[in-house]
């Protein structure tokens, strides 16, 4: 959130907003710090359904769409600028070589700069042929994984967590690419366990796939 | 009472054997309007059994192709958006429109920022 306060910060006289939506079942507060930390002056939205991953095909945090001026998407849901990086990192001490921080700060300077051109000069924005095709296909296991979900989240927020996890672990097994769905499911059953030892197993699965697949600039 | 969770928002609604609602609540959680042709919306009508003026929003909203889900106990649905129906939501490239609050509870409408580029992104504590 830091970093685009600065892209923010960088375009204040320019026809421009960010909207910034926590994907955040527990409610705001959970949410405040990072928002307060970062003296946003951008729109911070809280999201506790996950309407809007639902709305646009989002499977993680952070990805982004950028909408022009006459509220087309001209780029769809891609990673905004995260990488794997962090699966190098050395478990013991949770650190990342020197080599690898710079490879990551590096592309994430490289997708904020992007989205800086974009505003500035239009570059980068998909002709409307090329966003089609980048958009995310829903599929019928998917809008029903949505349905699961936000029965899970409504019955876990009012005191049924036995019913709630089992909604939400059927939308899991329906909509197994979301890691949203799975990380706030394993978010609400305990604060810490959506970067636990099953989410590094999880993403050790993935093998030769990335976890935060670059987007194509 | 039962709580349906719907386009149209959370909404407490007097259902019977299931999901059978009068014919108001029908359409004050599924937007569409029962007539004599059946369920109504626009120029499209969908012919459904009619008991006592109520009908079975579940099997409605089934017939339409969209998920509904339930709890156990029959107290709180889902009528969820089809995969058809995002598909070709997504497919006009036009955003789709939310509206959500800030940390004040301050509602925001994505619609509003028309004559802005908007970078829109998802983040999360967890």
């Amino acid at each position: 959130m830091p970093v685009w306060q600065q892209t923010f910060d960088g375009l204040k006289t320019e026809e421009f907003m960010i909207v910034a939506v926590a994907e955040e079942s527990r409610g705001g507060e959970h949410a405040r710090q990072w928002i307060e930390q970062a003296g946003a002056t951008y729109w911070c939205l809280i999201d506790t359904e996950h309407r809007v991953a639902d709305l646009y095909g989002m499977v993680n945090v952070p990805q982004a769409v950028w909408i022009d001026e006459a509220g087309r998407i001209v780029r769809p849901p891609e990673n905004a600028g995260s990488t794997d990086h962090f699966r190098l990192m050395d478990h013991a001490t949770k650190t990342l070589a020197p080599e690898h921080q710079a490879a990551r700060l590096a592309a994430r300077t490289a997708y904020l700069d992007a989205v800086r051109d974009w505003v500035l000069t239009g570059r980068h924005a998909l002709p409307a042929d090329a966003a089609l095709r980048a958009l995310p296909r829903v599929t019928s296991d998917v809008a029903l994984a949505q349905a699961h979900f936000r029965l899970g989240v409504w019955l876990r927020r009012h005191g049924n967590p036995t019913e709630g996890d089992a909604h939400l672990a059927e939308a899991s097994r329906l909509h197994p690419e979301s890691w949203n769905m799975w990380r706030q499911a394993a978010d609400l059953d305990e604060v810490g366990k959506a970067s636990g030892e099953t989410f590094w197993e999880r993403v050790q699965a993935l093998g030769e796939r990335p976890y935060y697949p670059p987007a194509k600039l | 009472m039962a709580t349906v969770l719907s386009e149209q928002g959370e909404l407490a609604v007097a259902a019977t054997d299931g999901l059978w609602l009068s014919a108001e609540d029908a359409e004050r959680t599924t937007g569409w309007t029962l007539k004599p042709e059946g369920m109504c919306r626009d120029d499209l009508c969908v012919p459904m059994p009619v008991r006592d003026n109520r009908i079975d929003v579940a099997a409605f909203w089934a017939r339409l192709g969209q998920p509904v889900v339930h709890d156990a106990g029959g107290e709180t649905w889902v009528l969820a958006v089809g995969a058809q129906q995002r598909n070709e939501a997504l497919g006009g490239l036009v955003a789709p429109d939310f509206t959500l609050p800030d940390l004040a509870g301050v509602p925001h409408t994505l619609s509003t920022l028309r004559g802005k580029k908007v970078f829109l992104c998802t983040w999360a504590s967890w």
